[in-house]
C-alpha cells in the first residue's frame, strides 16, 4: 500500500551492528540488556500460536478411537506408548480424492502464478520507463481497483465462463484466467514500485546501444527485478493454493477440485471418516509451509511492498 | 525519465535508434508474422485446453500429464503470444510503433483487469436491479428484499462487529509482538517471528480445521477439544462453543481464527516500521527521563502511524470479505452469518443473481471510502517520491 516501503527490507532480524560484543550475564551478544519480560511474553505468545497447529499434527497421527477418547496433549507425556499411526495418511490418499486434489492444486497454482507475473511485468515496465497519454489516470485506476472485492466478479463471470457463455467453467483454464485477473492489479503495483527504484541510467544506456524495449525488458529489467518478481510469485502462489471461493465456484467438486475444496468436503463429514480430516488438512498445508519456510525472506518483502488484495 | 516518445527537449533527438524499427517504415513481414503468430498461438492454446475435457484419453486419462501439458502450454503460450504482439507493434511505421508500444505492453494486464474486475463490477451493479436470472429489471426490489430480511441485518451487524474487533486487535497484537521481538536476541527474534508468522501460509479452510479441533465438543466425560478440556478442568461444563450466541461468543471465537492468521502479517510490517524509527529519537527521550511506557506511546507509536494505518486498512478489507471461516465452521448458523457468506448462499444455493448482486453492491459501497483513501494516500506518496 505504501510505495515507500518497497525498498525497506523488513528482514527477519539484523541488528548485530548495534553494539559491542562484551558479554556479561544479563546482556545479549550485541550488548543490549536481556529483557526477561520480553522473553517470557514472547514465549507465551509463541506457545499460544503453535498449540492449535500442533494439536492437528498430533491428532493426524492417532487412530480414530484414540483421538476420540483422549485429548491429543495426553500422549505428549507418554510419547513412547501412544500408538502413533500413519494410517490416516494412507487412507486419505487411498480413500479420498485428496491426492488428485493436490495435483489439481499444483496445476491451478503454477500457471496462475507465472502468467500474471509475465503480463504484469510488461505493464509495470510501461508504467515505469515509458511516457504515454493517460499514464497517471491508468495507474491511479489500478490503485483503486486493488481494493475491489473479488465477489463482484462472480455472477458476471459465471455467466461468461459458464454454460451460458464460453462453457469453460469447471476447467483449469477458467480459474487461471480469474486468478490472473484478480492478481493483476497488485502485481502491476508491486512490480512498478520496485522498478521505479532501479537506476534510470542503465535503461538510458541500453537505449543508446540500440536495444529495443523488448530486449531491454528481457535482458535488463527482468533479471534486475527478480526479488520483486519472486516476492509477488510467492504471495500469489499462496493465495491461489489456499483459495477456496474461486476454486469452489469455478472448478467445483468434480475431478478438477483443488485440495482445499476436497478438504472442505472432508470437513463436512461427521462420525466415521472424521479422523481423516486432520491428515487431510495437513496434506493441504505441507506445500505452502515448505514454500513459506524456504522463501520467507522474499515473502516478507512481498508483504512489505504493499500487499492489499481485493 | 526515459521516454519512448521522443522528448523534444532531449539532447540530440533521434541520435539513438529507439526501437528495432530503424527504417521508420512499416514492415509488412513483421505485421503479418505478428498477426498470424498471435492467431495460431491462440488457436493452439484453445484447442489444447479444450482437448483436456473432450479427449482425456489422448493424455491416457492422467491428471498429472494433463497438468504438465497445461502448465507448459499455458505459460509458454502466454509468452509466445506476447512475442508476436511485440512483433506486430514493432512492424508498424515508427511513429505509430513508438506511440503504441506502451499500450501494447499494457494491453494484456489492463485487459485482464477490465475483463475480470471492471466489467463484472459494472455488470453486477446492473444485475442488482434485475430479477434472479438477470432477465428483466425489477427496480429496487432486490434492495428492498435484503434490507427487509432479518438475516441480512444480522449479517451486517456481525460484519460491523468483525470490523470493530478484528483489525484493532490484530494491529494491537501485531504491535506487541513486534515490540517484544525487537528486544530479543537476533536468533530469538527470528525464530519467534517465524512462529507467529507461520499461519500466514495456512488456508482459511485449513485454519478452520485446526480451530474446529480446538473448539471440539465431545459427548461424554473426556473432552478432546483443547478449549473444552481447559474449561472443564477449571470447573466449567463442556460447551458446544460455536453455538453459543450469548454476547456473540460464537462470532468472537470465529474472529479469533482470523486474528490468529493475520497477526503475523501485522507484526512483519510493524516490525519493519519499528526498525525504521531512528535510534537517536529514542535515546533523546531516554535522556530526558521518559519511561519505557512513555517512549512507546509518545516516540515509537507516532513514528509508526503510517504503517499502523496501512496494516489496519489491509486487515479491514480482508474482514469485509471474510467468508471461508464462517462458511466452513458454521455456515451462518446461530447468528454468525456475514455478508460474504450470505452472498454465497444466494448465489450458489439459491441461484438468485439479483439478490446476490445487490449484496455485493453493498459490499462495494462499503469499500468505497477505503478506495478513496487509498488513492489519496497514493497521490501523496507519489508527490514525496
Amino acid at each position: 500500500m505504501s510505495s515507500t516501503t518497497v525498498t525497506k527490507e523488513a528482514g527477519l532480524a539484523t541488528k548485530a551492528t548495534r553494539s559491542t560484543p562484551s558479554r556479561t550475564p544479563g546482556t545479549m551478544k550485541d550488548g543490549r540488556r536481556r529483557s526477561w519480560v520480553s522473553i517470557l511474553g514472547m514465549l507465551a505468545l509463541c506457545v499460544l500460536w503453535t498449540l492449535p497447529t500442533l494439536g492437528l499434527l498430533v491428532t493426524s497421527f492417532r487412530s480414530r478411537i484414540d483421538a476420540a477418547s483422549t485429548g491429543w496433549w495426553t500422549i505428549l507425556f507418554n510419547p513412547g506408548n501412544a500408538g502413533w499411526t500413519t494410517d490416516n495418511y494412507r487412507r486419505v490418499f487411498e480413500g479420498t480424492d485428496l491426492g488428485s486434489g493436490f495435483v489439481n492444486s499444483l496445476v491451478v497454482a503454477i500457471p496462475a502464478t507465472v502468467i500474471p507475473i509475465m503480463f504484469a511485468a510488461f505493464a509495470a515496465y510501461a508504467f515505469t520507463f515509458m511516457e504515454f497519454r493517460g499514464k497517471d489516470f491508468l495507474f491511479v485506476g489500478i490503485v483503486a481497483v486493488m481494493v475491489i472485492p473479488i465477489q463482484v466478479a462472480f455472477q458476471p463471470m459465471l455467466n461468461l465462463l459458464g454454460p451460458r457463455g464460453l462453457d469453460i467453467s469447471q476447467e483449469f483454464f477458467a480459474v487461471w484466467l480469474l486468478h490472473t485477473g484478480f492478481g493483476m492489479p497488485l502485481a502491476i503495483y508491486v512490480l512498478r514500485n520496485y522498478m521505479a527504484t532501479l537506476p534510470k541510467t542503465i535503461i538510458e544506456s541500453a537505449k543508446m546501444d540500440g536495444a529495443t524495449h523488448y530486449q531491454t525488458f528481457w535482458r535488463l529489467i527482468v533479471p534486475m527485478s527478480v526479488p520483486a518478481l519472486a516476492a509477488f510469485a510467492i504471495l500469489q502462489f499462496l493465495w491461489v493454493w489456499n483459495d477456496f471461493l474461486i476454486a469452489k465456484l469455478f472448478l467445483g467438486s468434480g475431478g478438477n477440485a483443488t485440495v482445499i475444496v476436497e478438504l472442505q468436503s472432508l470437513l463436512g463429514t461427521q462420525g466415521l471418516g472424521r479422523e481423516l480430516l486432520t491428515a487431510g488438512a495437513f496434506v493441504s498445508m505441507v506445500l505452502p509451509m515448505v514454500v513459506f519456510f524456504a522463501l520467507q525472506r522474499f515473502f516478507v518483502r512481498g508483504l512489505t511492498s504493499g500487499a492489499v488484495k481485493g | 525519465m526515459t521516454t519512448a516518445v521522443e522528448d523534444p527537449g532531449a539532447p540530440a533527438p533521434g541520435s539513438a535508434p529507439d526501437s528495432g524499427v530503424v527504417h521508420g517504415r512499416a514492415s509488412a513481414r513483421k505485421i503479418g508474422g505478428g498477426l498470424v503468430g498471435m492467431v495460431v498461438t491462440g488457436y493452439v492454446m484453445y484447442t489444447v485446453f479444450m482437448s483436456f475435457s473432450i479427449l482425456p484419453e489422448v493424455y491416457f486419462d492422467s491428471a498429472v500429464l494433463i497438468g504438465v501439458v497445461a502448465v507448459v502450454v499455458g505459460v509458454g503460450g502466454a509468452a509466445v503470444l506476447f512475442y508476436f504482439l511485440n512483433m506486430l507493434v514493432e512492424g508498424l511505421p515508427q511513429r505509430a510503433s513508438l506511440g503504441l508500444i506502451p499500450y501494447a505492453y499494457l494491453l494484456p494486464g489492463l485487459g485482464f483487469i477490465s475483463l475480470m474486475l471492471i466489467y463484472p463490477a459494472l455488470q453486477t451493479i446492473n444485475f442488482s436491479f434485475a430479477d434472479q436470472d438477470s432477465e428483466s429489471y425489477v427496480g429496487l426490489e432486490n434492495y428492498k428484499t435484503i434490507f427487509g430480511s432479518e438475516a441480512f441485518r444480522s449479517a451486517i451487524f456481525n460484519n460491523l462487529l468483525w470490523l470493530m474487533i478484528v483489525p484493532a486487535v490484530t494491529v494491537a497484537l501485531g504491535t506487541i509482538v513486534a515490540v517484544l521481538a525487537d528486544r530479543l536476541s537476533t536468533r530469538g527474534e527470528s525464530v519467534s517471528k517465524s512462529v507467529i508468522f507461520l499461519p500466514m501460509a495456512i488456508s482459511f479452510v485449513g485454519a478452520s480445521a485446526i480451530w474446529g479441533l480446538v473448539y471440539d465438543f465431545s459427548i461424554g466425560d473426556e473432552q478432546v477439544g483443547l478449549l473444552n478440556a481447559i474449561w472443564t478442568t477449571l470447573g466449567g461444563e463442556a460447551q458446544t462453543w460455536l453455538s453459543i450466541e450469548t454476547a456473540k461468543l460464537n462470532s468472537i471465537l470465529l474472529m479469533v481464527i482470523l486474528i490468529w492468521l493475520q497477526v503475523g502479517f501485522a507484526m512483519i510490517l510493524l516490525s519493519s516500521a519499528i526498525k525504521g524509527v531512528p535510534e537517536d529519537t529514542i535515546e533523546a527521550a531516554r535522556i530526558d527521563g521518559a519511561s519505557e511506557w512513555q517512549i512507546f506511546w509518545q516516540v515509537l507509536i507516532p513514528q509508526m502511524k503510517g504503517t499502523i494505518i496501512t496494516v489496519f486498512i489491509t486487515v479491514l478489507i480482508l474482514v469485509l470479505k471474510v467468508f471461508d471461516i464462517v462458511y466452513v465452521l458454521t455456515n451462518g448458523r446461530d447468528n454468525t452469518d456475514v455478508i460474504a457468506n450470505l452472498f454465497f448462499k444466494e448465489l450458489f444455493a439459491r441461484g438468485n443473481a439479483g439478490v446476490a448482486s445487490a449484496i455485493v453492491v453493498i459490499l462495494l459501497l462499503a469499500v468505497t471510502p477505503v478506495l478513496i483513501y487509498q488513492v489519496r494516500h497514493f497521490r501523496q506518496e507519489e508527490m514525496n517520491r
